[in-house]
């Protein structure tokens, strides 16, 4: 029983160096994921600043009329699309829409991936931080207005703080999110982790070791993060009192 | 028309109309009032009956539908004008405080002279400290909101509107969501600012309140400004019968 297990490790990950697959395959799942999740960030706060800008202001604007109030209501519409679109269909289609038909003509696979993981997980992110925002009493807004506080002051003295300790949670749950969901990078011919661990499979004919390594990895990853969350939740409360 | 005594007047409202669901439900209907330098006046009436639209359409926390409202004789309705500008110079209480949770009280107090007028901070920390000490709160600047009493809360409330050194001070029910026994405290703050001159607007139920302090009353009934007096007209010498009614109902 021991000797076949030592057998099976030689095979999967000594023989022919196959664990550097797995490091590799590792460093590409991380890549993609560091990078998405920049850019899901970096969409999600713009598409949520909209989206809420739009619910909290249109009507003043709306007496105001003028070329804000189309934009707002433009970019509002925009940010609805996306929301839509992205929310609504499979990440791994998306995945492939975006390297066989927008970027048909790039062969930077790993790029596409990251731009189209970060744009589907924008989306995600947009939402948990608009629920947020949402989330917040209403009577915050208003003794920030009645302050003296402009909009935006009053979002980022105000609103903004309180909100960022509420959605650490569920922004973390996405992050989580994020690492597992890019295991499908493999549909466009990525090396990542899953890939990797498939790839080695494939030519062992044994499925045990380099798919359990695999989900082991994934796990530790996730864990990590969750750590994090854990710590950077624990301080915001401290800070609270 | 109101042109003798424009100087005087920090708010003149003309006409002010507020209309919800396409007309149907009227909130505010043609209202006019001018409240005058130093004066404090008292909003009564039932519930629903407006009076808190009508103040906080004063600072524009609620959009009027029609109508003008002038603060320094400025049409602050106008789409055009800066109503941040104008707020800063209206300090407003509500009836659930709004503390900001996750500040400090000293913070609460603090933010908004240090980031929206930009006052240096000593000039800044002197002034937090003297309010707190006047509210009897000296002790309590690094506590969090959650830390305090309903009453304890709506005194640092005022404190944080006082900061900004306000020309009227607008009070939304500050007393309604207190336990009875912290009511006294909060009024008591409110009648020493009375006594030193601020003008004051107080949409309250505390009709003792209004009878003592009060330099005006306005009785609103169904968005429209009934009946207005000095305490001793309305609470004596009622004259509608909508007035004689909710009086019968609240002393």
């Amino acid at each position: 029983m021991f000797e076949k297990l030592q057998a099976d490790f030689q095979l999967n990950f000594i023989d022919n160096d196959r664990w550097l697959m797995l490091l590799k395959g590792l460093l590409a799942t991380l890549e993609i994921t560091a990078v998405a999740l920049i850019i899901g960030i970096a969409i999600g706060i713009i598409v949520a600043a909209v989206r809420s800008s739009y619910d909290k202001n249109i009507e003043s604007m709306k007496r105001k009329g003028g070329a804000e109030y189309i934009l707002l209501s433009g970019a509002n519409l925009l940010c609805r699309v996306y929301l839509t679109i992205i929310r609504g269909t499979p990440t791994v289609v998306q995945l492939l829409i975006a390297y066989y038909i927008i970027f048909a003509s790039s062969t930077n696979s790993l790029g596409v991936a990251m731009l189209s993981f970060g744009i589907n997980s924008g989306a995600y992110v947009a939402e948990i931080i608009r629920g947020g925002i949402m989330s917040i009493d209403e009577g915050q807004f208003e003794a920030g207005r009645s302050l003296g506080f402009n909009y935006i002051g009053t979002m980022r003295y105000v609103v903004i703080p309180q909100v960022i300790k509420n959605v650490l949670p569920a922004l973390f749950n996405e992050f989580i999110v994020l690492i597992k969901e890019t295991s499908v990078a493999g549909y466009i011919g990525i090396e990542d982790l899953t890939k990797m661990g498939d790839l080695i499979r494939s030519r062992t004919f044994s499925a045990f070791m380099p798919l359990i390594a695999v989900a082991l990895m994934y796990l530790v990853l996730v864990m990590g993060l969750s750590y994090l969350d854990d710590r950077l939740e624990r301080r915001l409360r401290k800070n609270e009192r | 028309m109101s042109g003798k005594s424009k100087k005087e007047a920090i708010v003149r409202i003309e006409h002010l109309k507020k209309y919800y669901r396409d007309h149907t439900i009227h909130a505010l209907d043609d209202v006019s009032l001018t409240i005058s330098n130093g004066e404090v006046v008292c909003i009564i009436g039932p519930s629903g009956s407006g009076k808190s639209t009508l103040l906080r359409s004063m600072n524009l926390l609620e959009m009027p539908t029609d109508g003008h409202i002038y603060v320094d004789d400025v049409d602050i309705t106008d789409p055009n004008i800066d109503i941040d500008k104008h707020r800063q110079k209206m300090g407003m209480v509500f009836q659930h405080f709004n503390l900001f949770p996750n500040m400090t009280v000293y913070r609460n107090m603090t933010i908004a002279p240090e980031k929206v007028l930009k006052q240096p901070k000593e000039q800044i920390d002197e002034r937090a400290k003297k309010l707190l000490l006047r509210v009897n709160l000296g002790d309590r600047g690094e506590a969090y909101p959650d830390q305090l009493s309903g009453g304890q809360k709506q005194r640092i409330a005022i404190v944080r509107a006082l900061m900004m050194q306000p020309e009227i001070m607008l009070f939304d029910e500050p007393t309604s969501a207190l336990d009875p026994e912290m009511v006294g405290e909060v009024l008591d703050v409110m009648k020493t600012l009375a006594s030193e001159g601020m003008t004051m607007a107080v949409v309250t139920h505390e009709m003792g309140f209004a009878k003592e302090v009060a330099d005006r009353i306005l009785f609103m009934d169904a968005g429209k400004l009934v009946e207005e007096g000095t305490p001793e007209e309305i609470f004596e010498h009622p004259k509608s019968v909508r007035l004689k009614e909710f009086l019968a109902k609240v002393l």
